[in-house]
């Protein structure tokens, strides 16, 4: 039986954890992520779940001790944030080089500096290269059903490839919302067991893992990772479509809300989305075409498909919670307008820039935009693309 | 509550005094009648005594809004010394109201409050903290007098949830549970609402 229940988005990947029982667990605590070890922590004390519980002295071992299990033959998982996702960038590529589904919790927070503890994106956009899948939750309930759909995503034989779950540190994490849980039978049903089919502790098969590789093979190996990530994409819709018919849940590569018509749009990522949405019912209300779509998955980032459902609106706000610093706006930016280049009618795009260090966002700010975004419809100028919103000058 | 209406609360507090533990609590209750809840924390550099915000989002219909509140229904001031440094009733819609935890009467809090127009309401939520649970704990009794002024959930109702999950998590300990339950009735009783 499915149950009602409230819980903070921590406590809701905590409880999908204990659901789960992985293997392992090794983390190194860090704010605000740090409740969900704690948690898990108790579910090893008081004999909830089997886990090896690892306690590490930095989130480079905890996620070095992962790899080392999750290459063993075992289901290793983590939790981090910010810096402690920062500290373990080196062997996050290790992971994703090395095939390993390991699972990762992350809560994001902004990077260093100056030191802040609040939400944006900076720290996982930081690891988009690493070669992991990223799904981004907009709820404690996203948090929840996308960290049981990781699993069944990454260690699935066409992906072999380590999952980030991402929600939003504090907004989220910290929020303590209506949720519903499913019953440990069914998680256990969808996650299934890790049966790899090659790993260090089969002595039927003896292999290394991590070796140096020579120029000879380096690219070959490249182009079978960047293959498993194109193959992510359809592991990713029918494990979602399992998902439903488990939970009544929809979920897609991205949630294309009140688009059917719409000519204005944004585009945006995690908690946000729920506020804009807000303000979407707002002017639909009165009367203006408005539309949002919300990334779940950023790795594989679904270019062709963002293509298609933003064909035909004539203005569109990309919004990045993150700064990249390439003078020409963020990461989402960069990728979403790219992916709308081939298209003969393609919108006018201009990039927001929003929310760093935890900057609140108010529906009214998203009116607002909405605002720019129909005078840049009407006038087909975008004027200028990179811009910052809710920062004094 | 209206079928399209939330209802938001603003917690002001210092750290320390279990602002975002009473703001938890609502939730909880207000979940426990049926209702989509958000409690949650403003975090800054946390340290005992510096003042903390939380809030409460109380709805019949999900609210998918992850901002801060700015025009809150009802604000709670669990400390009564934030008067002088934090403008409690800011974005306090008129039609709402302000719970102090207070020794004054409403009269002589109006004059602290900005000129705020509508509800004042007082509680001496520190005194009836003291009595009841013998030490300076007013998120209990502030609690019972957001309850009992706001009407996010019935009063009744949410004195019968209170006693199932103290009963729950002080099984061990029954005076706690009726201490507790005493903070709170006396506080429904003697909250001044002006």
């Amino acid at each position: 039986m499915n149950r009602r229940d409230r819980l903070s988005g921590n406590e809701a990947v905590a409880f999908a954890m204990k659901q789960i029982n992985p293997d392992v667990m090794a983390a190194f605590p860090i704010t605000p992520s740090t409740e969900i070890p704690q948690y898990f922590a108790s579910y090893v004390a008081n004999g909830e779940v089997d886990t090896e519980f690892v306690t590490v002295e930095s989130e480079h071992s905890s996620m070095s001790a992962c790899i080392g299990a999750e290459a063993a033959g075992a289901r290793a998982i983590t939790a981090t944030s910010s810096a402690g996702l920062a500290l373990m960038y080196e062997v996050l590529y290790v992971a994703a080089s090395s095939r390993l589904p390991i699972t990762l919790a992350c809560v994001n927070r902004a990077l260093s500096g100056p030191i802040n503890i609040n939400n944006d994106h900076s720290d996982s956009m930081g690891a988009r290269d690493s070669g992991w899948i990223q799904i981004y939750s907009e709820t404690n309930q996203e948090a929840y059903d996308n960290f049981l759909q990781a699993m069944p995503i990454g260690e699935d034989p066409s992906v072999r490839l380590p999952v980030m779950v991402c929600q939003d540190g504090f907004i989220t994490s910290h929020a303590v919302e209506n949720i519903e849980l499913l019953d440990d039978a069914s998680v256990r049903a969808l996650v299934g067991e890790y049966r790899p089919e090659n790993y260090l502790l089969n002595p039927e098969t003896p292999l290394a893992v991590g070796p140096y590789d020579i120029s000879a093979y380096y690219m070959e190996h490249k182009k079978q990772q960047a293959e498993a990530m194109k193959n992510a994409k359809a592991r990713i819709l029918k494990v979602a479509s399992e998902f439903e018919k488990l939970t009544g849940r929809k979920y897609g590569l991205f949630e294309a809300y009140r688009m059917e018509d719409a000519e204005l749009a944004l585009l945006l990522i995690g908690s946000s989305a729920g506020t804009a949405k807000a303000a979407v019912d707002r002017l639909r209300a009165a009367g203006v075409r408005a539309g949002l779509v919300k990334l779940r998955v950023f790795r594989p980032f679904p270019g062709e498909e963002l293509a298609e459902t933003l064909k035909n609106v004539r203005a569109l706000g990309i919004m990045d919670k993150s700064e990249g610093f390439s003078s020409c706006g963020g990461p989402l930016f960069a990728e979403a307008r790219g992916a709308l280049y081939n298209l003969e009618k393609r919108p006018l795009a201009v990039n927001y820039v929003y929310g760093l260090g935890g900057r609140d966002v108010r529906v009214e700010d998203f009116v607002n935009i909405f605002g720019e975004l129909s005078s840049i419809a009407a006038s087909g100028k975008p004027g200028e693309v990179y811009r910052h919103i809710g920062q004094r000058d | 509550m209206k079928e399209k209406e939330t209802v938001e609360i603003r917690w002001h507090g210092r750290g320390g005094q279990g602002t975002k533990t009473a703001c938890l609590l609502l939730a909880d209750a207000a979940f426990s009648s049926g209702c989509y809840v958000q409690g949650f924390p403003e975090y800054g550099p946390e340290r005992m005594g510096a003042p903390i915000t939380a809030y409460n989002r109380i709805s019949r219909v999900r609210n998918t809004v992850h901002s801060n509140i700015y025009e809150p229904d009802f604000v709670a001031v669990v400390d009564e010394s934030l008067l002088r440094s934090v403008d409690v009733t800011a974005g306090l819609k008129e039609d709402g109201a302000v719970i102090v935890n207070s020794a004054k009467t409403p009269e002589e809090l109006r004059p602290l409050l900005n000129g705020y127009k509508g509800k004042v309401c007082s509680v001496n939520a520190s005194r009836i903290s003291r009595e009841t649970l013998g030490g300076n704990f007013p998120n209990t009794p502030m609690l019972a007098a957001v309850v009992w002024v706001s009407r996010v959930v019935d009063p009744e109702k949410f004195i019968e949830d209170m006693e199932a999950s103290l009963k729950h998590k002080f099984a061990t300990k029954p005076h706690v549970i009726e201490d507790n339950l005493k903070a709170l009735d006396v506080s429904m009783k003697e909250v001044q609402v002006g």
